[in-house]
């Protein structure tokens, strides 16, 4: 003990002792092999999605609107991989085609409802009283609504329904989750000492919602946004299996695992294809967020 | 100053202008329907060069004010300030967001407790002292830089040049209290605020950090106003001391004349409750009881139930803050203190 007592003040303490510059983060990063792994699926998506014909032409049947009835039900062949759907189209064209549709609808949906819960949590978090009391109970009033019943309401008066209609109304029931996590998170930030120390130096509040509060408070909902994607994807499946999500002739994975539905029995090939390629997507998804999360944390090492 | 004429009919007559200069401040805090005051009618001043010690215990109301003159507290309606708070001439309570923002950091500025709570863990400490130098100085990003290094050199933070892109966690607790004066005195403020500097770290370092406070303020002549319950850490650096007891000053006194003799009760039972070697084991003298809480002060004294002086008149009426016959000078009265019985405290030994 008496030892202890003599610390002279040389040395820093290194936590981890590294620090979190930019190439910092990347490294930390790169030293992740899930990451690189779920980031090279992703990459692979995004090229998919953004020129599909270049996938599909691989096996020599790109066109995934070139049908013939005679192949219904085919499983896979020479020149078909994954076979042919019940209509006797390529399974293979339609899945590349279809990551769009997913793809889309993930990323979108998911970036509405962040926005806004970034938004509502921000600015309820920061301005207690009666901003926080309306914007909490309108939270509420959303999260009461249970996430896939609520998109099946609304969706079901939609005449129309495309990428849009359904990324926005997916976005609808998914921001108050993320809402109520950017909300706490602000609330704790808000009276930590280092923000009432940026004001006691003549921060606006402006200024330390975006350098103070923001920067501590994205990570978690970050995290739960990337795992959001993966919960819109499969909910648009959902929905569209149902019938109530992308209508034909849109073509997505859904659609694909819906016209799989009564034929999954005898033609396997028809289910395990798209659903492959979702769970795939899912799971780069949500795995590369978890690693983004990791290495943007100052406090872990 | 710019817009001066503007504010003359604020002013005050110059005879009784200090740099910085509380009256009367209140703070309560609301839950529900009870209010808890947590600061009750406290002033005090100082002037360019002088450090006045806050010294008090815990709950005493002394962070509070602080935060409070500085604006730092929550909005209504979980808290109500009222008082005046003056700095330089003009009112700091009741400022908005943007004329607030001008003054704090600037004019005024504040060194927490908790350095590595009050520093922001998401940023370089280069990048924190920057942001203050480019907000309120206007300096370009490559003078920022130099001059943050500069100020590093000057709270003596080895190896400034490297250190100035780490970030807190990748410095000592010693360290991190310099970097956090370096960042509230990097706008060369004229008060500075400093709230238990000291509290987080071990006795060696502590002397540092008060020895290079002090050379700050000689320095560049700023008024400090110093917030501890160290009695040993105000002896060093205080020029006068203000005890606050339950939300209010009891006694404010030149700081060689409180060592000398206590003019209240309190302060001689915390000059008694300190450990000293010259006396034998066992003279300690704790105070007895417990300070009461913000919205329980007992009626009269605040301090009578554990005073060993308290009479009746001292249950039924609470003394004002006045000063202490036989220690006037010839600048005025300068020791004050909040007893009915200040000139035989103040007499007795």
């Amino acid at each position: 003990m008496t030892e202890s007592l003599v610390v002279l003040e040389s040395e820093p303490i290194e936590v981890g002792g590294r620090r979190r510059t930019r190439g910092e983060v990347w490294r930390r990063l790169v030293r992740r092999p899930r990451f690189i792994l779920s980031l090279a699926v992703i990459v692979v998506l995004i090229a998919i999605s953004a020129f599909p014909g270049l996938f599909a032409g691989l096996f020599g049947n790109g066109d995934p609107t070139v049908c013939d009835l005679s192949d219904s039900v085919i499983g896979p062949t020479s020149g078909h991989p994954f076979g042919f759907d019940v209509q006797g189209c390529d399974v293979y064209a339609n899945v590349i085609y279809g990551a769009r549709a997913s793809l889309t609808v993930g990323l979108l949906s998911t970036a509405m409802a962040l926005v806004a819960a970034i938004v509502v949590g921000c600015v309820s978090g920061m301005y207690a009283g009666w901003p926080d009391s309306m914007l909490a109970r309108l939270i509420d009033i959303f999260l009461g609504f249970p996430f896939l019943l609520g998109a099946v309401v609304v969706l079901t008066s939609f005449s129309t329904r495309n990428v849009l209609t359904v990324s926005v109304v997916l976005a609808l029931f998914g921001w108050p989750t993320m809402a109520r996590l950017m909300r706490a998170a602000v609330r704790q930030v808000r009276n930590a000492d280092y923000v009432v120390a940026a004001r006691g130096l003549g921060a606006g509040t402006v200024h330390i919602l975006w350098r103070h509060v923001l920067p501590n408070t994205i990570a978690p909902v970050l995290a739960v946004a990337t795992l959001t994607v993966g919960g819109v994807m499969v909910a648009e499946a959902t929905l569209t299996f149902l019938g109530i999500g992308l209508q034909s002739p849109a073509i997505s994975w859904g659609l694909q695992l819906a016209t799989a539905q009564s034929k999954f029995g005898t033609s396997p090939h028809l289910l395990i294809f798209p659903a492959l390629f979702l769970s795939i997507t899912v799971l780069a998804v949500v795995t590369a967020g978890d690693a983004l999360r990791d290495a943007f944390d100052p406090r872990s090492t | 100053m710019t817009g001066a004429t503007v504010r003359t009919a604020e002013r005050r007559p110059a005879e009784s202008e200090h740099l910085f200069e509380v009256t009367d401040l209140r703070v309560a805090f609301r839950r529900g329907q009870t209010e808890a005051v947590a600061v009750d009618g406290v002033s005090y001043h100082l002037d360019p060069g002088e450090t006045l010690v806050l010294l008090g215990e815990s709950g005493s109301g002394k962070s509070v004010s602080s935060l409070a003159s500085m604006g730092l507290l929550d909005p209504p309606p979980a808290v109500a300030v009222s008082g005046s708070v003056r700095l330089a001439g003009r009112e700091l309570l009741g400022l908005d967001d943007a004329a607030g923002s001008l003054v704090r950091g600037r004019q005024i500025a504040m060194v927490f407790q908790d350095s590595l709570s009050a520093l922001n863990p998401c940023y370089t400490i280069g990048f924190q002292i920057i942001e203050v130098l480019r907000t309120h100085l206007g300096m370009s990003k490559r003078a920022a830089r130099a001059h943050a290094i500069d100020l590093l050199n000057r709270v003596r933070i080895p190896d400034a040049a490297r250190r100035v892109d780490d970030y807190p966690h990748q410095f000592s607790g010693g360290q991190r209290q310099r970097v956090m004066i370096a960042i509230a005195i990097a706008a060369e403020p004229e008060v500075l605020i400093a709230d238990e500097p000291t509290t987080a770290l071990d006795v060696t370092v502590q002397a540092e950090i008060m020895d290079l406070l002090a050379d700050l303020q000689v320095e560049r002549r700023m008024g400090m106003l110093l917030i501890t319950h160290d009695l040993g850490v105000a002896a060093d650096v205080a020029d006068r001391i203000a005890v606050m007891y339950a939300g209010r000053i009891v006694e404010q006194s030149p700081a060689e004349a409180i060592y000398a003799g206590a003019a209240h009760p309190y302060t001689r039972g915390l000059l008694a409750s300190v450990p000293r070697f010259d006396l034998p084991r066992g003279a300690l003298a704790p105070i007895p009881g417990a300070p009461p809480s913000a919205g329980a002060f007992p009626a009269g004294c605040r301090f009578h139930p554990r005073c060993p002086l308290a009479t009746e008149l001292c249950r039924q009426q609470e003394p004002a803050l006045l000063p202490v016959p036989g220690f006037e000078r010839a600048s005025g009265p300068v020791r004050r203190s909040a007893c009915h019985y200040a000139d035989e405290v103040a007499g007795v030994r």
